[in-house]
């Protein structure tokens, strides 16, 4: 018999997932095209299929050997794995899944510091402009990350094809920009 | 005939060329693309990867102000932005919960039935059926036409009849005059978002793309994504240093080879900005015969 407080108790990963991402993660049979077609299996620490199968077994030290490993953050989400499943698991959305958690939980690879720094440079951006300043973007990243002489070869060049500007267009209602961050941060890790 | 048009961050900064040479066909084919009022960020790789929420929320909005504007086809030139929007909009009309929150955020109505369009669906919808009287030159090269990931897929929001090997942007080839060659890199990832923070995995997955193009004879690569042109294009020397190898051949925009054919002028599509020189390309170009 199941005890009354089953309901209580916390859901493991696996069911988070399942519930959140609506991904049926327990289809998986383990057929390996994913990795065979990801075009960055050279250099994931954790094949796309291993992904799922830990997250399926859910054994000791899973959770966190997941929520610290690179592949996570090196997953382009360009679909091919999803394309080439013969059961439809969405990959990509558990990805995105995973790396949300990584973060809420602390446990981001450092290797991976300068695509996180990357990520939230970006969306600072839009915050702040509502639309991408690519100048203003390069700029806060390279100072989060002090790789300030990385692709500064190109910048002479971006400016003069006019391809840069140094001052942001920005969306004229910008509260409404700034009420969708808002809102969506004070509501993360509900519902998905 | 007005038709809406979301330009995204991209054809407003790094890939304007992208812009003006879709803006120089439609005009030439006389359609007007109406830009949607005050639209903002689709939110890119970046807001799918850290916020759930705002990645279907940033694309709302655009699209309900569209809708508010009596928009009713929408082009989204940009890939990505066509992903990230159609993405928004099959979430929002798939779930219930989530559209009426995100509706309460905006503050907006959302109805979802605007009809979100690629560069090839509004190629093929509207500048097909006149094409004959415009195309005046012959490309007279060998291309290979490149559509990445997000034009590909995921299946529920691409618009490609075979998503393994899709012969869409060859048919527009055809059309300008040029022969598509056949090739195994055409869905494949050129790396996207890392284009920054690990460029050189791009430069890796990219210099794949354009050995295997080169390989199969091809004098251009034809693509229709921004980020896409950027990373085979900008990133060469990168791409150098990783597969050791020096590869000269230009990428154009698919807006850009179907003006050619139409005889607009190389500086009108922009055809000035890029990288790598697009001279060679240009060159090839001969006078379609009567």
């Amino acid at each position: 018999m199941h005890s009354s407080n089953d309901h209580d108790k916390p859901k493991g990963l696996k069911a988070r997932i399942i519930k959140d991402t609506g991904v049926n993660i327990t289809e998986c049979y383990q057929c390996g095209k994913c990795t065979a077609g990801c075009p960055l299996n050279e250099e994931m620490d954790i094949m796309p299929n291993q992904v799922l199968r830990m997250l399926q077994l859910e054994l000791p030290g899973y959770e966190d050997k997941l929520l610290k490993s690179m592949s996570i953050w090196l997953c382009l989400a360009c679909d091919m794995c999803y394309q080439r499943c013969p059961q439809e698991v969405l990959l990509s959305k558990v990805m995105d899944y995973l790396r949300q958690e990584s973060i809420r939980q602390g446990k981001v690879n450092p290797k991976a510091s300068d695509i996180l720094k990357f990520h939230q440079s970006f969306l600072e951006s839009i915050e702040k402009n509502g639309k991408l300043h690519e100048m203003g973007l390069t700029l806060s990243y390279k100072l989060k990350t002090m790789n300030l002489m990385q692709d500064i070869s190109v910048a002479p060049a971006m400016l003069s094809k006019g391809k840069l500007s140094l001052f942001p267009h920005k969306v004229k209602n910008l509260k409404e920009i700034e009420k969708l961050f808002k809102k969506t941060s004070e509501n993360k890790g509900g519902e998905q | 005939m007005i038709i809406g048009y979301y330009p995204g961050c991209s054809l407003e900064g790094t890939s304007k060329e992208y812009s003006d040479s879709l803006f120089a066909v439609a005009e030439k084919c006389g359609i007007n693309l109406e830009t949607i009022n005050d639209w903002n960020c689709c939110g890119a790789s970046a807001a799918h990867n850290l916020n759930h929420d705002l990645a279907i929320a940033l694309p709302a909005r655009t699209i309900a102000l569209a809708e508010k504007q009596g928009l009713t086809e929408i082009v989204i030139p940009c890939a990505a932005c066509y992903s990230r929007l159609s993405q928004s909009q099959l979430e929002m009309n798939n779930h219930y919960v989530i559209k009426s929150k995100i509706e309460t955020y905006l503050e907006m109505k959302f109805t979802g039935t605007i009809k979100l369009l690629t560069v090839i669906e509004f190629l093929e919808k509207y500048i097909f059926p006149q094409v004959d009287k415009h195309v005046v030159n012959k490309l007279n090269q060998k291309t290979a036409c490149y559509y990445g990931c997000l034009l590909a897929r995921p299946k529920e929001i691409s618009s490609l009849k075979r998503s393994e090997d899709p012969m869409e942007m060859e048919e527009v080839l055809k059309i300008a005059g040029a022969t598509p060659v056949k090739w195994a890199y055409k869905t494949e990832c050129c790396g996207a978002g890392l284009s920054v923070s690990r460029t050189d995995i791009v430069a890796k997955l990219s210099g794949k793309i354009l050995e295997d193009a080169v390989d199969n004879g091809a004098e251009s690569i034809i693509v229709a994504c921004p980020m896409c042109h950027m990373n085979l294009d900008m990133r060469r020397p990168n791409i150098k240093e990783q597969i050791k190898k020096d590869i000269n051949i230009p990428v154009l925009f698919i807006t850009q080879a179907l003006g050619l054919s139409m005889g607009i002028s190389a500086d009108k599509l922009g055809l000035n900005k890029h990288f790598v020189p697009t001279d060679k390309a240009v060159k090839c170009i001969i006078k379609k015969e009567a």
